[in-house]
């Protein structure tokens, strides 16, 4: 075809692809994601989730427009999963306190992994008290942020960020604007 | 040659989690574990703190049924605080677990599950997911859209967030409801109630489709444990502990949750950083049991509102006798409960008292041990607390609803792995049943990992030696 309208349509109307993962977090960021609703159904005609729990891809693709990770960095599967995202992505988003702060799961920190462990695999059990580690990936001692690890291009506060505010950041960034989540959201919001 | 295979993430489901299969030389399944793969430690990092903060903390334990967080730890504060609760604070929080129910089935049933259900377990997996099937039906999408933001809607009107709010306190709920808020509310739930029956009555059209899955997705004889009413009936909030074995007889009744640690013990095994929960009188493994939608239902004597009853007869009838087996069936027990937490919200609402302004009990803390018992969407949840003279935690255990299952789990994608999957031919779509059966469960892994944690799906052939020789990704 000489007129192939697909590359007659402006740059804004090709789908941005999205890629999202929950590494230490409770997974409401994600609920709030789909919290957006209705607006889902419209945001779904401008991009594609090409890599999520919410999909069954179970290889992240090696171009991705948008990465979005929820939670924060406590075990080495988190890390690669950190790892991985910042090498694909173009843009990485830290969704939610526990990416941007360590929030919730970095509360271990002040202990030690072994009391830790102790308290749930040997102490609260009534049979078999053992720590796994079979087929496990092995804990860190201390639970990190995900810009703790890898370099994170936008942050995006709150426990979890209001829906409206994940709407804005996706929006503007359709638009091909770097979105200020600071305006919209806050730690604790 | 003996062969590991590894699925991983389990997805569509809310968590982190592996499934492997261990093969043996004709390509038989010989073993399936589910492992869990995260870990956070709540046992741990919640001593030291007052006691107050505890619903806000173990609520970030999972951010989809949050709300049964809040509710289990408040009432293990109710219990040191050693007060009963005003009853208008009682029905509000009960119209706020409700309301949960409904947006955490419907996340469930549209969101997950239905991908299976509408595009078939063997579709493209590209598309096998909700917006696949807003494609395919934007019909029933829009409806699973709706239904889960109408739960999360009354969540806010009541709690001010949808997630992780924060107005159930010790003692009760912070602020007393409004007339405009109960009329808000009041005005989303025929819409609900509309959008529950039309799904109940398509999804009746679908279960002949799949009896073959129905027979083989966790079948096996398994105990039942739920909460019930002090009348027998289905209760999500408060009541006493029931067990039934597989053929339908009591084994345990109007037990007060507090003494719950007579019924249920914890295992630990070295393959998951989720415990398993048994059946204490029986022992390990042999206590198994099921919690959840099926569990409650096979235990109830009656729903108690009208529509949901007519559906827990035609629940019943999906076997000729006895509690009903197949956790396949979990998909049709979450849909009834759905039309029973609408039916029911309407009817608290409508309660006189519900605009009662005394909504909360004042006192300090007076006994050192509380218990929290409460229904989650995915089972029967259990918050226990020791506190010292201050008011700071010094012991805390977290029984998660996922968690009573693990045992279960473990049991059905055995049974599923044997059914469908051919360790000499394998296929995405065999294994995508596998991890279909977990879907049943609709297993909270967050909520698991308070203590244990993570799914994803790789598949690997591995030699006895180690060695991959074999690699099947989705993707
Ligand atoms: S930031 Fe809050 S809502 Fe998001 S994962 Fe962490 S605890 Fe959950």
């Amino acid at each position: 075809m000489t007129d192939n309208p697909v590359s007659a349509t402006p740059v804004s109307d090709k789908k941005i692809t999205v890629a999202t993962a929950w590494l230490d977090g409770c997974s409401g960021c994600h609920m709030s994601f789909l919290d957006m609703d209705e607006r889902l159904v419209d945001l779904a005609q401008k991009l594609d989730i090409v890599y999520s729990p919410l999909v069954d891809t179970k290889v992240l693709p090696d171009q991705v427009d948008v990465g979005i990770l929820e939670g924060s960095i406590s075990n080495e599967a988190d890390l690669h999963h950190a790892q991985e995202f910042r090498k694909h992505c173009k843009l990485l988003i830290s969704l939610g306190d526990c990416a941007v702060t360590g929030n919730v799961p970095a509360m271990r920190n002040p202990f030690k992994l072994e009391a830790v462990l102790n308290r749930a695999f040997r102490e609260t059990v009534d049979l078999q008290p053992q720590i796994p580690t079979v087929g496990l990936p092995a804990l860190f001692r201390q639970v990190r942020p995900i810009h703790g690890c890898v370099e994170v291009d936008v942050f995006v506060p709150g426990c979890p960020p209001h829906a409206d505010a994940i709407f804005y950041v996706l929006s503007e960034l359709l638009e091909g604007r770097t979105p200020d989540p600071n305006k919209v959201t806050r730690f604790g919001a | 040659m003996s062969r590991t295979v590894t699925i991983e993430p389990v997805t569509r489901i809310e968590g982190h989690a592996r499934i492997t299969l261990q093969l043996g030389d004709q390509g038989e399944v010989q073993d399936a574990r589910f492992h869990l793969t995260q870990f956070r430690g709540f046992e741990k990092f919640c001593e030291g703190r007052p006691y107050r903060e505890m619903p806000a903390l173990t609520a970030r334990t999972c951010g989809i049924c949050p709300v049964s967080h809040v509710l289990a730890s408040n009432k293990a504060c109710d219990h040191l605080l050693s007060v009963t609760i005003p009853p208008t604070a009682e029905k509000l929080r009960r119209i706020i677990n409700l309301a949960q129910i409904t947006q955490s089935h419907a996340l469930s049933f549209f969101h997950l599950s239905s991908p299976d259900l509408l595009l078939g377990w063997d579709s493209d997996p590209a598309t096998r997911n909700i917006f696949g099937v807003m494609r395919q039906d934007p019909a029933l999408a829009r409806d699973g859209i709706r239904l889960r933001q109408i739960g999360q809607t009354i969540i806010e009107t009541l709690g001010g967030k949808k997630i992780h709010p924060t107005w159930v306190v010790p003692g009760g709920v912070a602020e007393a409801l409004t007339p405009e808020k109960r009329e808000a509310m009041l005005k989303m739930l025929p819409e609900g109630l509309e959008i529950a029956k039309r799904t109940y009555a398509f999804f009746k059209t679908l279960v002949p489709k799949f009896k073959d899955e129905a027979s083989h997705f966790g079948t096996q004889d398994t105990l039942f444990l739920s909460l019930v009413s002090p009348e027998g009936n289905l209760e999500h909030y408060d009541g006493f502990l029931r067990v039934k074995d597989a053929r339908g007889h009591l084994l345990e009744d109007m037990v007060p949750t507090w003494e719950y640690e007579r019924l249920v013990g914890e295992a630990v095994e070295d393959f998951s950083y989720m415990k398993f929960p048994y059946y204490k009188p029986m022992g390990y493994p042999q206590g198994v049991y099921r919690v959840g939608p099926l569990a409650r239902l096979n235990n109830a004597n009656s729903c108690g509102t009208p529509y949901a009853d007519v559906a827990l007869a035609e629940f019943h009838m999906l076997q000729e006798s006895g509690p009903i087996a197949s956790s396949f069936h979990y998909h049709y027990a979450r849909l009834v409960e759905i039309i029973y937490a609408l039916e029911m919200m309407e009817r608290l609402l409508k309660d006189p008292e519900i605009l009662d302004t005394r909504v909360r009990a004042r006192a300090r803390s007076n006994r050192d041990e509380g218990i929290g018992v409460s229904e989650a969407p995915r089972g029967t949840l259990m918050h226990h607390y020791k506190i010292d003279d201050d008011g700071l935690v010094t012991w805390v255990n977290l029984i998660i609803a996922t968690g009573h299952n693990n045992l279960a789990m473990n049991m059905a994608i055995r049974e599923v792995a044997d059914a469908y999957v051919d360790g000499n031919n394998l296929q995405e779509g065999m294994l995508n049943r596998v991890e279909a059966v977990i879907r049943c469960y609709d297993p909270c892994l967050s909520c698991a990992s308070h203590a244990f944690g993570e799914m994803p799906l790789v598949i690997e052939l591995k030699d006895s030696a180690g060695l991959v020789v074999d690699r099947l990704s989705r993707g």
